[in-house]
């Protein structure tokens, strides 16, 4: 009989040995020298991003023995696999996140704070892009990332199209962009793009409209304000380049996988409002010269407290989760990502902006592209709420603009009393 | 795991094997009887694992005020009882009345959705009952959505449904003319037939597959009785087909009831992640209005609420199905 009990008992070990060996895979960062770093997907597909990246942790091995272990993480999965590690306590020592998440991931209180002391060993605060370093949390704390790649919406036009229409300047003003928009839409032709099924690019423009108009979308101690005057015109100034003005195809209400810039690519359409499109124009064969790019217009005359503001700050962060057991070798990586030398490769590569002061006359961001964005990035555009109900307000406002959108494209009048429905029922929804 | 270890060198004890046929198959019979245990357990352990312990782990998390401030640290966040079944399940409240709109468009897609693939289904498995020349061609071509990537399936769709380029307006518009301006699909009422007949053109060889297997099963003198009693096409179908298809039926509309009321990729990858209000989806809903908002505790409570209310149907259909087997 003791040979039926070792067999039973060696069964039971080998079962929960093997349920053991399923959930230990934090090993890896248990050995000193070695990182973790996931990476989001800023090139064209995830193994582009690997080949990009790859040169450069090289080089960073070689420069300090610490080696970083890289994976590329789509878009879709980033959020779920950071708040994963977030609860777990387990994961990757650095990581990629797009910055409209700052605040809320600041709240979880899983990243490392970078105080003056903390942004001190990577090179100091003044190094930043001040409006890059402004979206990396909440006001008045420590941000808990650094801004890597910045990113500005910019009007891109088709310079071709403008001629014939006999435009002789980019809009600068949205009364302009709309008698100009009129001028270009004819022949199957449209005025403008717009991306109005796409939630987080509806809240984009939601932002700066309402910026322009004098509106806030949470009063200072964090309470949403969607429904106020100024968002209400806001946004029916954005809904009604399509509905009023009629610069914009209707079909572009259903448009939700970017292809509006297909549609400028294609010369279907003279102007897009867009971060950064030049690279996707160009996967497009749409040549650099055959479109212009302009900062984004503002109103005529602004209302009382309209703000001079044309873009959202765009871009990523790279955080240190506070469970790295190799917080030093981490920050060392930090400091290498946001060097000057790395900054002109990685954005010189990715088609974004360096978000540090010292290299932004390099002669890698002089295309008239990266000029355009760069003056916009450095004078006119803001963060967006940094709060942590941010991706809240890109929801609901996002999906109150797109349903807007659609009552548009069906011919329905889009009324002011409408837009304050749907901007207050998406109010009402806003919890914590 | 326990007993079964302590029992044995007790029974072991008593005798040298094979010495009394009696005890001899007693101790060979809980010998036995303790094995299928042993195999049973690694099911058991990753159903406790994969199955029960997450359920449980979730009905926990709706009790919490359980949003970004906590996650890191579960035992920080405050418990509010009932607080999140209140604000998500108030009809009163914004909140509360687009999940009730939701629930009654998931209900109507529902019921809309296995109807029609079961009438599909079984409509293609009773016309392919009889041997003819292409069936296995057939049955193949018919099986065809079923074994298509969900993903890449629904991406086509999409396409297909766009109002300038995609294909459904070119044939209804161009080709046939059927109408004269270009509907939209993807948003306003529309949205709704198209989410539904994606979800039939996917679940329907199911139910062709299963309604087959099940006519394998009825058996053919019954038909042959039936012929020679003068039963027409109809008759036979009345009262042999769909009689031998019950117990088949029973466990297909289950399925199919519960695979389609949860149904997420298909709405999700459909409309880019954010449904129309005119398909609402109720697994949509529930994720935009609380995972991707960071709330996870009123999500939760969405989903613990989902989860009972799919139970009692079930338990119900299922007593009734029992009864109506029990008066047979």
């Amino acid at each position: 009989m003791p040979k039926r009990l070792c067999t039973t008992v060696a069964a039971a070990l080998l079962l929960v040995a093997g349920l053991a060996a399923c959930g230990d895979d934090s090993d890896s960062a248990a050995q000193p020298k070695t990182l973790t770093y996931w990476a989001s997907n800023q090139g064209s597909s995830l193994d582009a991003d690997k080949q990009i990246l790859q040169p450069e942790l090289d080089k960073f091995e070689r420069q300090t023995g610490i080696k970083v272990t890289v994976e590329v993480v789509p878009w879709s999965d980033l959020l779920n696999r950071l708040l994963a590690a977030a609860t777990s306590g387990q994961g990757p020592d650095v990581v990629n996140i797009g910055n409209t998440w700052s605040a809320s991931l600041q709240a979880t209180g899983a990243f490392i704070p970078f105080d003056d002391a903390t942004l001190a060993t990577v090179g100091g605060k003044d190094r930043f892009v001040p409006a890059a370093l402004a979206s990396a949390g909440a006001a008045g704390q420590p941000p808990t990332a650094v801004p890597i790649y910045s990113l500005a919406y910019a009007l891109y036009y088709n310079k071709q199209m403008f001629t014939a229409a006999g435009i002789t300047s980019p809009p600068t003003t949205w009364e302009d962009l709309v008698a100009a928009g009129k001028k270009l839409t004819n022949g199957g032709k449209w005025g403008l793009a717009i991306e109005g099924a796409n939630i987080s690019e509806n809240a984009h423009h939601a932002f700066t409209f309402s910026q322009q108009y004098g509106g806030e979308w949470f009063d200072p101690a964090g309470k949403p304000t969607f429904d106020t005057p100024q968002n209400v015109s806001a946004i029916k100034r954005y809904i009604d380049l399509m509905a009023v003005d009629k610069i914009a195809n209707p079909s572009n209400a259903e448009y939700a996988q970017n292809q509006s810039v297909s549609d400028f690519a294609n010369g279907k359409v003279g102007m897009l409002l867009w971060q950064a499109a030049g690279a996707s124009l160009k996967a497009q064969s749409m040549a650099a010269d055959a479109y212009g790019v302009a900062p984004v217009p503002f109103l005529q005359s602004p209302p009382a407290g309209g703000k001079r503001v044309n873009s959202m700050v765009a871009g990523i962060n790279m955080a240190v989760f506070k469970h790295t057991k190799n917080r030093d070798a981490a920050l060392q990586f930090v400091k290498f990502i946001t060097s000057d030398e790395e900054q002109v490769i990685l954005n010189k590569t990715y088609g974004s902006l360096p978000s540090v002061k010292t290299v932004s006359g390099d002669a890698a961001f002089q295309a008239p592209e990266q000029q355009a964005l760069q003056q916009v990035l450095g004078s006119t555009a803001a963060p967006l709420p940094q709060v942590a109900q941010e991706s809240q307000f890109e929801t609901l406002v996002g999906t109150a603009m797109k349903e807007l959108f659609a009552d548009a494209a069906s011919g329905k009048p889009i009324t002011e009393a409408m837009v304050k429905q749907k901007l207050s029922d998406a109010q009402q929804q806003v919890r914590g | 795991m326990a007993t079964t270890t302590a029992a044995s060198p007790q029974l072991g004890s008593q005798g040298p094997p094979g010495s009394s046929p009696v005890r001899s198959r007693r101790v060979r019979g809980a010998r036995r009887s303790r094995l299928p245990y042993i195999l049973l357990l690694p099911a058991l352990v990753l159903e406790l694992g994969v199955h029960v312990i997450p359920m449980v782990v979730g009905v926990w998390m709706s009790l919490l005020e359980l949003t970004q401030f906590h996650i890191r640290d579960w035992s920080t966040a405050p418990f509010v009882g009932l607080e999140n079944y209140r604000s998500t399940l108030d009809v009163d409240t914004v909140t509360g009345r687009e999940l009730l709109h939701s629930f009654w468009v998931t209900v109507a897609y529902t019921t809309a959705s296995v109807g029609l693939s079961w009438l599909l289904g079984a409509s293609a498995a009773v016309f392919l009952q009889r041997p003819f020349r292409g069936r296995a061609f057939l049955r193949t071509l018919f099986l065809t959505p079923y074994a298509l990537p969900v993903y890449a399936a629904v991406i086509t769709w999409s396409f297909m449904y766009q109002r300038d380029t995609g294909l459904i307006n070119h044939v209804l518009v161009d080709q046939l003319g059927v109408v004269d301006h270009r509907p939209f699909w993807l948003i306003g009422g529309n949205s709704f037939v198209a989410v539904l007949v994606v979800s039939v053109w996917r679940s329907w060889p199911f139910a062709f597959l299963c309604l087959m297997a099940g006519l394998q099963n009825v058996p053919e003198d019954l038909y042959e009785a039936a012929y020679l009693d003068g039963a027409g096409f109809w008759r036979r179908l009345q009262y042999v087909t769909l009689p031998g298809l019950r117990p088949v039926n029973q466990v297909l509309l289950l399925v199919l009831f519960l695979w389609t009321f949860n149904d997420f990729n298909t709405p999700y990858l459909l409309f880019g992640g954010s449904a129309p209000h005119q398909a609402d989806l109720i697994s949509i809903h529930i994720y935009e209005s609380s995972f991707i908002t960071w709330d996870f505790g009123v999500g939760s409570a969405m989903s613990v609420a989902l989860l009972l209310f799919l139970l009692v149907v079930t338990a119900g259909y299922l007593v009734l199905f029992r009864r109506r087997r029990i008066d047979a």
